[in-house]
Parts: C-alpha cells; structure tokens; sequence
C-alpha cells in the first residue's frame, strides 16, 4: 500500500524523522483553520499518489489564511494523471537554502535493501540516476545488521553531504531505516530533504510504501487505508477476499494461479487482435480452492463489469479436481439466477488437469446453453474473443 | 540424477501436523517422495500416518537423516521455522507459505547466504519435483512422468500447465521458485543445475513480469548454457503500478515488462513462446531435432 505524503510525515514524526509542522484538509476552510493555526506562509499540496504535482499546479505558496483557503479551493477536485484530488496538506513553507534527496528501499535483485542518496534533490531522482550517476550514492544494507550509525555515515559520505549537514543527515538515514523496519514499509524516501536558512535539516515530502503481507502486526495501518481512489468493483472483490484487477476491455477473466491468470490475458489479448482489439477485462485469480461459492463470486464480480461481453473461465486442476470446478461454475450459474440476477452472457470454460474427464462432462451435461466448453486455452481465448466481438 | 532433488532425498515437513501440512504430506508419499520426519514445536513424540513428529529440525535430522525441509507454516512462523532449518544446516530448504512480511524473507534469505549450507527453494512457491523420484512440495505428483526437460517457473499453475502441455515428454526435474520480491533459488540457480545434469537436454524457462531476473537470466543463459533454452514469459497486459497476485508481479517503469524480458532473452537465442502452448510446441521441435 502507498501512501500519502501526509501519512507518510506522520509516519516519520513517530519515529523522529524531522518534518514540517502541517496538517491534512478536506475543505477550503480547514485549510484556512491550519493557515491561521501556522501563522507563517504556508504551503498548500495536493494530497494524491502520483508524481508531477508541482507542475499539475497541485502544490501553491500563500501568504496568509484567506489566501490559503483560495489556493486550497483551487486544488480541491483537480485531476492530477486521473486522480482527483480530495485533501490537502497544508503546511509551513520552509525558506529552503539546499535540496537532497535520501531513500531506502527494497533491492530485489540483491535481495536485500539499498540505500540511495543524493545532495541534487527536488527533482526526479530516476533523472539523476541517467543523467548525473555519479551523483547519485547506492550502498547495500545488510537485511540483519540494519543501517547502524556506520552504515549512515558512509551513505552520507558517499553521497558527498557537506560538512554542515552532515551529522543532521547521518541522524535522519538512521530513523528513517527505523521507519522502514518498524512500519514493515518497503519504501521511504525523502525528496526533497533540504536545508533550510536556519541551519536545519527537514524532510519537506515524503513517499513510504508498506507491505501488505505484514499488515496482521501492525492494527494502526487499516487507518491509513483510503478507498476513495479505489475501483469500485476491486472494492467488492477484496470484500469477498478476491484477489481483482480492474482492466479497460470486454473478456472478464477467472482463473486459478497468478501466473495463469497473467497468461489468459495476454492469449485473450493476441486473439483478440483478430475481432478488432477485443481485451482482457479484469485479472481475477480464484486460487486453488475454486468452490461453488467462490466461483459464484468470482462470476458475480466479473458479470457485475458492465462493459464485459463474455466470460473466460480457465482452470487448470493441479491440486483441486476439475469435477470441483465444474461442480462450482454450474452451482454458481444456478446461484446467480436464484438470486435474481441470472447470467446473460457467454461463459466459455476451458479445464484441464485432476480429473478433466469428469468435469468437462459435468458442463457438458449442465443443460446451461450459455456455457460453452473449449478444449484448449488458446482455441477458448479465439472463441470468447469472437463471443466478446458479437461475431 | 535430475537437480536438488533425487531418489535419495529424505523429505522433512515442517508444520506437518497442520491441516496443509498433513494434506501435501500424504500427496508427497503418494508420489514416491521418501517422508521421513514431521516438525512442529511442542508435538514431538507424536505421528502423522506412522511418521514421526519432532520437536525441531535439528533433532528430526538426527533422528532420520532427513536432508531436505518442506515448511508450510503460517506467514507468522515462518521467519522462526526457516531460521531452526538453517541453524541446522539443512541442505535444501522449500518455503511453500505465502503472504510472508518481505522484512522477514529478506532476514532468512540472509541468514541462510551467511550459512552458506542451506539452499532455500521460495518463499511462496509450489516446490520441486523430480518425477518418479521425489516430490516436495504442492506440485501435483502425477502430471508427467520422468524424462529429460528442465522446467524452472516462477509460478505454480503455469509450471502445471507446462508440465501438463508436456505430459507425454516427461521432466528431469520441475523448479517452482516462487513469485515473491525476494525468493532464495533463482532462474539462474536453476539454469546452471540444469545444464549440468546430464539427465536435462532441453530446458523450459517461465518467467513473468517484476524485477529483472529473466534479463539478467538471459546474460547468463549468453555466456554459461550450451543445452537449448525455450522461454515463455506471462503479463503482457498487465498495466504499470498494478500488482497481479503474486507480489513480485508489479510493472514500474520500464524495466520489468514481458517485452523486456521476451526481448532479453531473444537477444541471447532462446525461443520464446507467446502462449504457453506455443513454447510446448517449440520444445517438441527441439527435441525432435536432436
């Protein structure tokens, strides 16, 4: 989960990293509340989970509260790369002498972590890493050992930080990577860090990523979840426990196994090159499991797309017997229509596996003249592509 | 002889007395795999169908020679579990849970490196299989049978597939190495125990998007592979930012995507199939050709 650069400053404070003083509004007035509060010029941001604020004009200087309120009203409902904008921070507006920039974050391909820091912060740090390498410091830390007082001064050093921000910096690297271990996050990064004229050393944004793996240790972070910005129908699907993804397209996709499901819609995609760029709909993995009222939800969330023509169910049976999932999609049928919402649309079925014989004979028996059985998954994927194409 | 796994594995499980654990256990049995000892904390003494439990890994080692440990318990324990196993010097460790916190994956797969004697296979994978030899972990057991392919495959149900599309050829021995940002046996691991077994004379690689494991693969595959390599790589549609089931599976930027990596390991001569059938397809012709 991502969050919020003011989530994320609240995250830092707990665990001593320096941030500005602010605070998060959900109206012009608030913000004008806050700015009376801080008394300084504030700065009003734009509080949404992408880059390029800045120039979106998410993020304005005022000088006092009512104009806070203004600059606030302005932000308020503006679509920043397809994401509205709900709240803002505002907060005091640092006199910024010097930008850095300072990160950890997970190293997949050593398989441990990495600290990255930079004193040419404030712009994008993907730009520093091609156009000014050199400038840009990466030093491995030990997953066991941590980032000690050590390990920080030979980031800040290999980073080249001057002398007067040094020790702030070093102090700063070390309660971040608390941040990072403590908060189970696999991203924080400060960009920028900056000095401002009065000698200190803040983080004036922040970016923290936490693993939703680790979620069952740490209660205080369902609060940070905000569903605002999610997909209506992924909503509905995390509530059936359902693992779902929302695509632009007209083939709904259930399959059993991540990677499966990732293959079905790259081969509904190639077929459906042929029908006019039919696509993919949605990612959906049932999982092993694939009971009746698990396959129930699963068409339920799928059929509840409007904009899905067809229904591909493919499913291979490794653990779980294809009789079981053939059981599950007929029984599932046979629940949506006693519910009231009876299917209307083709479902094309492709199971192989665990007892294949047996569950494609149970769909072919079904009596159900909506299902249709396809031997292979890539003759299914021509054929609800076709479907999906009204041809 | 296949790789990691052969007709001497002895297979220990830890988490056998759970519900999971006692389930694949008897799976395993059933398809040859020699189970000789269960571990859970607290249990020793105890037995699942005549398999003795055992306190921990050490003791369970001692007492039955095992020399490779299947861990299935929950996310929780699982830091605690992979951690005794090492302490142990168990030589293979297959971590099938899934949903560990990455600060916990990160600390064992460390662990184990600094050990330098215990290989870890996952953490949220399927296992291995060397058919008709052994079988440890959740791959079904009775999917194909013995033959000369190497498959190694970040995910499980394509590993099936694969396996499955292939039935008839058979497999030396099938590598699941699991989905997650940090995972202990790699591509690589793979391909260079795959091309030194002799029994391997085709080797099917299954990689999908995240990370660059397929590309730096495909560096290795250059310099170090003389068998042929077929390749297939799933989430062409995926779109950038989304995280498709397995945790790994995230596009961020450029790097990462299935055409970087189909074109990696074009670059490098592996024959790279666009369905998983079509890969099954490229595998016949080579073999056929040999």
């Amino acid at each position: 989960m991502d969050l919020y650069e003011y989530q994320a400053k609240e995250l830092f404070a707990k665990h001593g990293v320096a941030v500005v003083p602010g605070k998060v509004c959900f109206t012009p007035e608030e913000a004008h509340a806050v700015a009376t509060e801080i008394g300084t010029t504030v700065v009003v941001k734009a509080q949404v989970k992408t880059g390029g604020r800045g120039k979106a004009g998410g993020v304005k200087l005022a000088d006092n509260a009512s104009d806070a309120k203004d600059r606030a009203q302005d932000i308020l409902g503006l679509d920043i790369k397809g994401h509205i904008v709900h709240k803002v921070l505002v907060a005091e507006a640092a006199d910024i002498a010097e930008e850095y920039y300072v990160s950890f974050l997970l190293d997949r391909t050593n398989r441990t972590f990495l600290a990255m820091a930079s004193v040419e912060g404030g712009v994008e740090i993907e730009e520093v890493a091609v156009n000014n390498p050199e400038a840009l410091a990466m030093i491995r830390v030990d997953a066991q050992v941590g980032c000690t007082l050590e390990k920080a001064t030979e980031i800040a050093d290999a980073a080249k930080f001057p002398a007067e921000v040094r020790d702030q910096v070093i102090e700063m690297l070390q309660s971040l990577w608390k941040v990072l271990v403590e908060e189970d996050a696999t991203l924080v990064e400060v960009n920028p860090l900056a000095r401002i004229t009065d000698g200190r050393v803040l983080a004036l944004d922040g970016k923290v990523s936490l693993d939703d793996n680790a979620q069952y240790r740490h209660e205080s972070h369902l609060a940070l979840i905000d569903n605002a910005q999610t997909d209506p129908i992924e909503l509905r699907a995390k509530e059936f426990d359902l693992n779902y993804v929302k695509l632009q397209g007209e083939v709904g996709i259930i399959g059993n196994g991540a990677g499966l499901v990732m293959s079905t819609l790259d081969v509904v995609a190639y077929a459906g090159e042929e029908f006019g760029g039919i696509k993919p709909a949605n990612f959906l993995d049932i999982g092993g499991g694939a009971s009746a009222q698990v396959m129930a939800n699963g068409l339920d969330i799928v059929l509840g797309d409007p904009e899905v023509k067809a229904v591909f169910v493919n499913v291979f049976g490794g653990i779980t017997a294809c009789d079981a999932v053939a059981n599950g999609i007929v029984q599932a049928v046979g629940m949506l229509a006693e519910r009231g919402e009876p299917i209307t649309k083709p479902i094309v079925c492709r199971i192989d596996g665990n007892n294949a014989v047996e569950g494609r004979r149970i769909l072919d028996e079904s009596g159900i003249a909506l299902i249709e059985r396809v031997e292979t998954m890539d003759d299914a994927a021509r054929r609800v592509a076709q479907l999906a194409a009204g041809k | 002889m296949a790789i990691f796994l052969n007709a001497d594995s002895k297979v220990l499980v830890q988490g056998m007395t759970g519900s999971e654990g006692t389930k694949h256990t008897r799976r395993m049995v059933a398809s040859g795999t020699n189970v000789v000892a269960g571990v859970t904390p607290g249990k020793g003494g105890q037995e699942v169908d005549g398999i003795p439990v055992f306190n921990n890994v050490g003791e369970a080692m001692a007492a039955t020679g095992a020399n490779v440990s299947v861990v299935f318990v929950p996310p929780k324990f699982a830091k605690a579990a992979v951690i005794e196993a090492v302490d142990a010097a168990i030589p293979l460790c297959v971590v099938i849970t899934e949903g560990i916190p990455i600060h916990d994956t990160a600390a064992f797969f460390q662990y184990a490196e600094n050990s330098g004697k215990t290989r870890l296979v996952g953490p949220n994978c399927p296992g291995l299989i060397s058919p008709g030899l052994s079988n440890a972990g959740i791959i079904p057991g009775d999917i194909t049978k013995k033959g000369r392919i190497g498959l190694v495959s970040k995910s499980g149900t394509l590993t099936y597939q694969m396996m499955f599309e292939l039935r008839d050829l058979g497999f030396s021995s099938c590598v699941g190495i699991g989905g997650d940002p940090i995972i202990g046996t790699t591509h690589i691991d793979c391909l260079a125990a795959f091309e030194a077994d002799p029994e391997t004379e085709v080797i099917v690689m299954i990689g999908e998007i995240g990370g660059d494991a397929e590309e730096r693969a495909a560096a290795f595959i250059k310099d170090n592979v003389t068998k042929p390599v077929i390749g297939y790589v799933a989430g062409f549609t995926a779109p950038e930012g989304k995280t498709m089931g397995h945790a790994g599976a995230i596009v961020s930027g450029s790097s990462g995507t299935a055409a970087a990596k189909k074109d990696a390991l074009e670059a490098v001569g592996v024959r790279v199939g666009k369905t998983p059938s079509e890969a099954a397809r490229l595998v016949r012709e080579v073999l056929a050709s040999r």
